[in-house]
């Protein structure tokens, strides 16, 4: 009897520990957001006003914070705002910046995979280094490699390719460089522990029955990795669409993104509530391709990431 | 044919990536050297950079605020990821296991921007609640954290679910309390692992700039902030210094780990052999 008494304490203290400090740390923030984004923007003392009128203490929801993401006023075009293009720019840049990955991660992963067992650990570490060294400094080095009077240009021009800079820093280039840099090992992990395990026998057996290498590769090798693809995919499309240092500081002025426009709202605005829709939007424009990946997969969150 | 073909271009493909993938890091290495302020020409070796690195006050304090942090958000993480990696995979049943997964799991998928956010507005609400804390060095560990955590989860969740039960069942056959079997077995077994962890989280910690910026309160800026802040301006050798330094100390840590790890390994499979041999030995006798 006691010793049941104690599993059990045992077993609520395991439990309430991790559970305790999820539920104030991570679900009341996402509440504390929630509710902020409902309410209307105060003074500069007090950001925020309750959600009842004060005098009367009638509940009274802002749904405007969300609105006005989509239509600038009552009378503006719907989906013309500022906040829409930074979405669906930050969407198209993820998007980019994921086909990018997988077209020079998968021969990538591929070759490793088909490389010699006793080589794979130093070949997959090598991939690892420096996604372990400050992912800050590796992206502001490309700022130093990309610039006007940078590693680049100077050889282009001592070439002869162009006479003068060719302007790639503070560009979309830039920026796709950048993220395709940061994120390409997220892609690369998930194929190559997809593809190692594949059985190369079935190739052999697709050019014995005559098929050509892409063809075999496109029928047999692709469709096989195809959880893979999508698991890198998603490990590069989902932090992409937040990404906030890499647009700062090798993206132009015109490419801003979401999580940018957040931190505008947030600091330069002083705007909270407007900040914390723009974020609660955000969450949701997360959850579409998760569910469609879960769905597919039927899987855990993808959890291939840093381990 | 077919296949030389194939060869070659692995190898060229290969080589080609691993270029990308170190071009930078090769590039700040020795761009830190240079004696000049210039990008493109080598001008000559110098050490002025790493200098000017130790009479920067800014960066100074920052590394020290960053260890302290990275430090505390890993031992941190690696406690909470234990034992949230052992609910999941021990427990199968509670009321609210759902929500549990959903919870530990979230922050990996979440926008870096979001948790930084929320976080804020939970801290000021507590400040304006209780006077306390002020934001600094303990609002950016709880929000670090936050993210470690889910990270350390996954490394040694996948460590407890390849551990061998019936070790634990042995030790509690032979009279081990439920302490002592955790101590005496479970824990060594999956040391390994909760090393990961702390070293991933601490790495994650040291390097974040999102969930600090948000975090962080006047005159309190971590190394990675301080170096953003002068990213943003332009460009400086010194921060090529400290990436040299860093991309250093990185290599030894993880050139050891992984050596330490094999020589585990090894010295493991040497045991369970030597104990083998013994084994048929009596039986034969």
């Amino acid at each position: 009897m006691q010793s049941l008494f104690k599993r059990l304490t045992n077993r609520g203290f395991v439990i309430g520990v991790p559970y305790s400090w999820l539920l104030l740390f991570f679900l009341l923030p996402f509440f504390i957001l929630l509710y902020i984004s409902f309410v209307d923007m105060g003074s500069d003392i007090h950001p925020f006003k309750p959600i009842w009128d004060t005098e009367t203490g009638i509940l009274h929801l802002k749904y405007e914070n969300y609105t006005s993401i989509f239509r600038n006023g009552e009378d503006g075009v719907m989906f013309q705002t500022l906040y829409v293009e930074a979405y669906i720019r930050s969407v198209w840049y993820a998007l980019c910046t994921g086909v990018l990955c997988l077209l020079i991660g998968y021969p990538f992963a591929y070759f490793i995979a088909r490389s010699a067992p006793s080589v794979r650990p130093a070949l997959l570490m090598m991939v690892m280094l420096p996604f372990w060294t400050s992912f800050l400094l590796r992206v502001y080095a490309w700022k130093g490699i990309l610039a006007d009077q940078g590693v680049i240009n100077k050889l282009l021009m001592a070439v002869g390719l162009t006479s003068e800079p060719i302007q790639m820093l503070y560009t979309n280039v830039s920026m796709l460089v950048g993220m395709t840099y940061v994120y390409l090992p997220f892609m690369v992990l998930p194929l190559y522990a997809n593809l190692v395990k594949m059985d190369f026998r079935l190739l052999e057996a697709a050019y014995d029955l005559g098929a050509s290498p892409f063809k075999a590769f496109w029928l047999v090798t692709v469709p096989l990795s195809k959880a893979g693809i999508i698991a890198g995919f998603m490990l590069v499309f989902i932090p992409c669409v937040g990404e906030f240092v890499i647009p700062s500081l090798l993206g132009g002025p015109e490419n801003l993104m979401i999580g940018r426009v957040v931190w505008d709202e947030m600091f330069a605005s002083n705007n909270w509530p407007r900040a914390s829709a723009l974020a609660v939007a955000m969450i949701g424009l997360i959850i579409v391709p998760l569910a469609i990946y879960y769905h597919y997969t039927g899987d855990a969150a993808p959890d291939a990431h840093k381990s | 044919m077919k296949v030389l073909i194939e060869k070659h271009f692995g190898k060229a493909w290969m080589a080609l990536v691993y270029l990308f993938l170190y071009i930078p890091l090769f590039f700040m290495i020795l761009f830190s050297f240079n004696s000049t302020r210039q990008d493109a020409n080598f001008t000559g070796f110098s050490l002025r950079w790493y200098e000017a690195l130790g009479k920067d006050s800014k960066i100074v304090e920052g590394f020290w605020l960053s260890l302290k942090v990275a430090l505390a958000t890993g031992l941190l993480s690696a406690v909470l990821g234990t034992f949230a990696a052992f609910v999941l995979v021990r427990y199968r049943r509670f009321t609210g296991r759902t929500i549990f997964s959903g919870m530990v799991n979230a922050p990996l998928v979440m926008p870096e921007v979001v948790i930084g956010l929320s976080l804020l507005l939970l801290m000021v609400g507590i400040q304006n609640a209780f006077g306390w804390p002020e934001r600094g060095m303990l609002t950016i560990v709880l929000g670090h954290t936050l993210l470690g955590m889910a990270y350390a989860m996954v490394v040694i969740q996948s460590r407890l679910m390849e551990m061998n039960r019936s070790l634990e069942e042995a030790a509690m056959d032979l009279g081990a309390r439920p302490f002592q079997v955790f101590f005496l077995v479970t824990l060594p077994n999956i040391a390994q692992a909760i090393l990961a962890a702390f070293l991933l989280s601490f790495t994650l910690s040291f390097d974040d700039v999102v969930i600090s910026e948000f975090l962080s309160g006047p005159g309190v800026s971590t190394l990675p902030q301080v170096i953003f802040g002068y990213a943003r301006r332009g460009i400086n050798p010194t921060i090529y210094s400290a990436a040299t330094l860093l991309i250093v100390t990185v290599t030894v840590v993880i050139v050891g780990y992984s050596v330490w790890v094999a020589r585990q390994t090894r010295r493991r499979e040497r045991e369970i052999a030597a104990a083998i041999r013994s084994e048929t030995a009596t039986l034969k006798i």
